[in-house]
């Protein structure tokens, strides 16, 4: 990067500094010894062009649209198109979040976003006794195809990109998605969206489990062929990090995790399907959390997208650049927001956001000021919705891509991440993958040590949290409006899918879900199955049953 | 003979997956010098309730980050109660709303601890309030 001229003259110069600072401190003294991320990654005092010398410009950095991609994959940036605004809803009946859903996109919104409730997420139905006070609690409640096209109302599939955050029933889901596009004559290849469906994080980190890491391998691997071939403009996977550092995971774990589950199923697609990677790749999408250290998140996006592109090159013998892209969402971090004093995380927010952007996202979910304490009001969605807009048209940062580029800093700490994140997909790798890192419960320990760690820190004053551990309010009373589901969701819905019940054909439903267990118990792609399910009102429940039934039902081992 | 230890069941009621504290729960317990047993995410009140008996543990600490705390909560207590065994102290965590206190520790709880609760104020009150059984 640097002549050896201007090295050796910085190296003097540096030295002249030092001996400066160290007249300074031997006086005053700096306010603590050691001075790190919120992750814990120690950062320097200064950064020079010593720290990023063995950098390659055309190698390592490039131009945007450029492989390896450091500087983001459109060559034109923001400002072509801004990244899309999309906030997480959800709430009681499909009705009620249908209602949320368009009163976004009145405020400009340019994406949706599912938040499904703990039954739905987990693969049972609201008359399940397991599903008993949690109806519509964290998100909307969906039984039956009859609840997603209430959901869907007035929404234009082929216009409006929807992204469902659902795991182990996810191929249910989209099967209505899919089915509620062709009642309303659109074609499958005109659909364009995103389920999460990734599975590996949930056994590391949010834990919405249903079927041992094996099994639910192959379901992803389904949907995966089933979106090559028939809904091309799907994302079938969204490879997420946000929960795995919402676990408590340092941002080096969170990136690794992520891009080492983004392997795994690279690999089970081409092993299991036999696709060509090329084939499969450019529909894979990420999701990020963007947290409070604000140079950290930049460097780790900066850092996903380098390690993923030169990762399908070199691992996976990739040639289709759109396979290198690392496209992603990033979500500002719940983790970092307080239930004290909370009108504080309005700024939390728009730090983090700003991060996102810095780091180059194509789509954002900005949390509510309130999301610590209940399910967002209007009014704190609006808000977060108006941070996003405000980054975007009021501060300028749209009008130069990847402006943090060549500085000494950011670059050596993008190159740090990226060593580390190696370091760790290399110890997964040899460790056989990651369903056998999950299985030996290795990212979940080092997970646990992180956030333990983190919380003795918080304890001890060593990383600060404002209003929870410095600055707070004595009794302190926090008055917002707390948004809360009414109870009567529940019978509202109870009653939604009685009707649904009633009115099916029950023998039609019984044949469907046999001929689903079929082809789970042979090996076929069960997308087929599941859509003609859900048009014959099966339920979501009773699909997962006959996953739990074939491959196994999967429990938490607890471990900590 | 030495005094028993305090034995605790930690436990995550229904389908929340929220783990984060009670994991970090599990190790300052550990590390504190209480025995410790987590059940892992998604357990039913039943399951709860059985496992303290089984256990035979001094106290259930109840972990929900869904919003189902009300209903939770109070059937572990109530479950324990049915079983005679409510000399095992049952408390809870997480984001729970000021108003829900009161009924919650009218069904029984002994204590809702809040966000920013620290480790050490946790790991305190168990040794102020908790007498591990003979």
């Amino acid at each position: 990067m640097f002549t050896q001229e201007l090295l050796d003259k910085s190296s003097l110069m540096r030295k002249k500094w030092e001996d400066e600072v160290k007249k300074i401190i031997a006086k005053n003294a700096d306010m603590k010894d050691r001075w790190s991320t919120v992750s814990d990654l120690e950062i320097k005092r200064i950064y020079g062009p010593e720290d990023i010398k063995d950098m390659d410009f055309e190698k390592d950095i490039a131009y945007p649209g450029q492989f390896p991609y450091l500087r983001g994959n459109q060559a034109t940036g923001y400002r072509g198109k801004f990244w899309t605004f999309r906030m997480f809803a959800g709430m009681g009946t499909a009705v009620v979040t249908n209602e949320r859903w368009h009163y976004l996109l009145s405020t400009g919104q340019t994406g949706l976003s599912t938040a499904f409730d703990f039954p739905t997420l987990m693969g049972y139905d609201t008359d399940s006794p397991k599903a008993k006070g949690e109806c519509g609690k964290c998100g909307v409640a969906i039984d039956t195809i009859d609840d997603f096209r209430d959901l869907i109302k007035g929404i234009p599939l082929d216009k409006i990109t929807t992204s469902m955050t659902i795991n182990p029933p996810a191929t249910a889901l989209w099967a209505m998605y899919c089915a509620s596009a062709q009642e309303q004559g659109i074609p499958l290849t005109k659909i364009g969206g995103t389920i999460q469906n990734d599975m590996l994080k949930e056994f590391i980190a949010q834990k919405t489990l249903m079927c041992p890491p094996e099994p639910s391998v192959k379901l992803i691997s389904d949907t995966v062929e089933f979106g090559t071939k028939y809904v091309p403009r799907w994302n079938t996977i969204s490879i997420s990090g946000y929960h795995i550092r919402e676990a408590g995971a340092t941002a080096v774990q969170e990136l690794a995790f992520t891009l080492r589950d983004g392997m795994e199923y690279v690999e089970d697609a081409i092993r299991r399907k036999g696709l060509h990677v090329d084939e499969f790749a450019p529909r894979l999408s990420f999701f990020f959390n963007s947290h409070i250290d604000f140079f950290e998140e930049i460097a780790k996006l900066r850092a996903a997208r380098r390690i993923w592109a030169k990762g399908m090159r070199e691992r996976y013998n990739s040639q289709d650049p759109r396979s290198w892209w690392m496209r992603f969402h990033t979500q500002t971090a719940g983790c970092s927001l307080t239930a004290q004093q909370p009108y504080n995380n309005v700024v939390r927010t728009a730090t983090e956001a700003l991060a996102a952007v810095l780091g180059g996202t194509q789509s954002l979910h900005t949390n509510s000021l309130d999301e610590v304490l209940c399910l967002p009001s209007d009014h704190a969605v609006q808000i977060a919705l108006r941070t996003q807009q405000l980054i975007a048209e009021e501060t300028g940062v749209v009008n130069t891509i990847d402006p943090l580029a060549g500085s000494y800093f950011v670059e050596a700490l993008t190159n740090e991440m990226e060593e580390k994140a190696w370091e760790y997909i290399h110890k997964i790798d040899e460790m056989g993958g990651m369903v056998a890192a999950i299985e030996k419960g290795f990212p979940q320990m080092e997970i646990s040590d992180a956030a333990y760690k983190f919380q003795k820190q918080i304890d001890a004053g060593e990383k600060i949290m404002i209003g929870v551990n410095k600055y707070n309010i004595e009794d302190e009373i926090v008055d917002i409006p707390i948004v809360e589901i009414d109870d009567s969701i529940e019978a509202t819905q109870l009653e939604r899918l009685a009707a649904t019940k009633r009115k099916r054909d029950g023998r039609k439903v019984a044949e469907c879900l046999k001929d689903l267990g079929e082809a789970c118990k042979k090996g076929e792609n069960v997308m087929p199955f599941c859509i003609e399910a859900v048009k014959n009102y099966a339920t979501v429940q009773e699909i997962c049953d006959v996953y739990r039934e074939v491959y196994g039902e999967y429990r938490d081992p607890g471990i900590y | 003979m030495a005094q028993r230890r305090i034995r605790i069941l930690l436990a995550k009621p229904g389908l929340d997956g929220h783990d984060r504290g009670a994991r970090v729960l599990a190790r300052s317990f550990r590390d504190a010098g209480f025995e410790v047993i987590y059940t892992g995410c998604h357990q039913t009140p039943e399951q709860i309730a059985a496992t303290a008996i089984q256990e035979d543990v001094d106290m259930v600490g109840l972990s929900c980050l869904s919003g189902a705390h009300n209903y939770l909560y109070p059937a572990v207590a109530r479950l324990l109660q049915a079983e005679g065994a409510d000399e095992i102290v049952v408390v809870g965590g997480g984001i729970i709303p000021d108003k829900d206190i009161p009924p919650l520790k009218a069904a029984g709880l002994k204590e809702i601890f809040l966000p920013g609760a620290t480790l050490d104020s946790i790991n305190d009150w168990i040794r102020a309030n908790i007498t591990p059984k003979e």
